[in-house]
């Protein structure tokens, strides 16, 4: 009890930097896995190989590899100097691109024939009938899914926390170096991650009463 | 091609070059950005054949040797154990006497929705604490910390699969062999479990590719898993005065993706032949785990669904 109320401020820190950087990370990855979803299903070749390759290679590497490839790598590329938020934002943000990618995928499989030949046939074209079509109405089936993806995503955020980024594992490894008993400390970063677990998954379960259509 | 291609036309002459033009230009565009990558790694001289001449030899080979075997010899353990205790959980979250069944419910959701990095962590520290009581020496902490935190959390995500399966398994064949005068174990052993692990291996394979790349945790608890042992390599190794980060990295990354992929071969091609197959029930996709067509429960359904985030994971 005492840790949690003497360091507060830590606890605190560490809690908005898990949600700054799954927030981060959770925008990259939707932008990110949309369009390369689209690129899976797109009629030009190359876009294709270069999905399925984005989401083979992203889904068979280690995130804490990924992590690695952002601290050396990356900065050799581009963003010299960048903080390690930047680059953890990165690493989380383009592993989970790949989760959302086939999840986004296999909605717009759900979608009914129908509905895409109809939007064929009045002459829209691939993107317009992706983009007014095919794709709001992948959204319903694509949310259950997505709140798991967010869910884990908020889980692997603590890996950032290994890698110098401020959040709640960083703290908690720091408060068990100062010879915390780790039992609590456990305890009460569980508590936090279930605090953001359950609201991910309640805002989830509200924008599916609020987009559900009776079929 | 069968899905795509309802969301656009068979291409007539005027759509076939302009999607010629895309592709080249897609195509310019993929190339353009390898090609920046490579050039600014080949500016930092990341090509330079003295850096990769470091693979020649032998005390660098070992090493990345011995890292793969560590990293297979954790996920050996981890993979034997998470199972044994996902079907020990499984069966205990379906149990009639209502003290087990919480007691499961709560260690399932307990291990499930803290991050495994942070159990690795604390089962690692509690272990270095005792670890005089428990008479672990040199790295022994740590193995087993990766060890036990894998098995909790693999094992439960296992046990959600299994119960997803056991649902899914059709009520008739529990009827009938309660009818045969069977008893509950008998039931659960001899008919339930193995229609449910048929049906489910897809899914379970699946699950063992994520343990085998949360293996890769150990590097944060300075396990010599292959990911830890890299690193120290590269950090040891320096050629022309820079450490060669980059090429160690493109070969141990090789290596993970070569190992999960075929992990996943395995997984679709148990999948397959469980489609073609005419009896039983059928088996669920591979990875896609979101997509269980083929179970026919509400509840296997939904805890399917909560399966696909733990794979995402």
């Amino acid at each position: 009890m005492n840790v949690l109320l003497d360091y507060l401020p830590e606890f605190r820190a560490g809690f908005l930097g898990t949600l700054a950087i799954t927030a981060a990370s959770a925008v990259i990855a939707l932008v990110l896995g949309v369009l390369i979803a689209g690129f899976r299903v797109s009629p030009i070749p190359p876009l294709r190989a270069f999905g399925t390759a984005w989401v083979t290679l992203l889904r068979n590497t280690p995130l804490t590899l990924l992590f690695l490839i952002a601290f050396f790598v990356v900065p050799k590329i581009l963003f010299q100097g960048a903080s390690p938020f930047v680059l953890g934002m990165l690493a989380l943000g383009l592993y989970t691109s790949s989760f959302v990618c086939e999840a986004i995928r296999s909605g717009i499989s759900t979608v009914p024939v129908g509905q895409a030949e109809a939007a064929r046939s009045i002459g829209l074209s691939f993107t317009q009938t992706l983009r007014l079509i095919v794709l709001p109405q992948a959204t319903r089936t694509v949310l259950p899914p997505l709140s798991s993806i967010f869910i884990a995503l908020t889980k692997n955020s603590a890996v950032a926390g290994a890698f110098s980024v401020t959040e709640l594992f960083g703290y908690a490894k720091l408060l068990s170096d100062k010879g915390y008993a780790i039992a609590v400390i456990f305890l009460w970063v569980a508590l936090a991650y279930l605090l953001i677990t359950f609201a991910i998954s309640g805002v989830f379960r509200l924008l599916e009463r609020r987009m559900g259509v009776a079929r | 091609m069968s899905g795509a291609s309802v969301l656009y036309d068979v291409p007539g002459p005027k759509a076939k070059v302009r999607n010629r033009i895309y592709s080249v230009l897609g195509a310019l565009a993929v190339l353009a950005l390898i090609g920046f990558i490579v050039l600014r790694l080949s500016a930092n001289g990341d090509f330079d054949p003295a850096r990769w001449d470091i693979f020649n030899y032998a005390g660098v080979r070992n090493s990345i040797r011995d890292g793969v075997l560590a990293t297979l010899q954790v996920f050996a353990i981890a993979a034997v154990l998470s199972l044994a205790v996902g079907v020990l959980l499984a069966v205990a979250r379906l149990s009639d006497h209502r003290p087990v069944r919480w007691l499961a419910t709560g260690f399932i959701e307990l291990f499930r929705s803290i991050p495994l990095l942070i159990t690795i962590y604390a089962i690692w520290v509690l272990l270095l604490n005792n670890r005089t009581e428990l008479g672990l020496s040199d790295n022994q902490p740590q193995f087993w910390a990766l060890v036990i935190g894998l098995t909790v959390y693999n094992g439960s995500v296992q046990a959600e699969v299994l119960r997803a399966g056991i649902l899914s398994v059709p009520k008739g064949q529990r009827e009938a062999a309660y009818a045969l005068g069977m008893r509950k174990t008998q039931v659960m052993t001899t008919v339930l479990i193995p229609q449910a692990v048929r049906a489910m291996l897809p899914t379970i394979i699946s699950q063992l590719v994520v343990t085998l790349k949360d293996t890769s945790l150990g590097y944060i608890i300075t396990y010599e898993e292959l990911l830890y042992s890299t690193r120290l390599l590269a950090g040891n190794t320096t050629v022309g005065g820079e450490n060669p980060y980059v090429q160690v990295i493109i070969v141990t990354g090789a290596i993970y993706i070569a190992m999960c992929l075929a992990l996943s071969a395995l997984a679709n091609w148990i999948e397959r032949r469980g489609r073609r197959a005419k009896t039983g029930i059928g088996v669920v996709e591979a990875g896609d785990v979101g997509n269980a067509g083929a179970l026919t429960a509400a509840v296997a359904a939904e805890a399917a669904a909560d399966t696909t985030a733990d794979t995402a994971n």
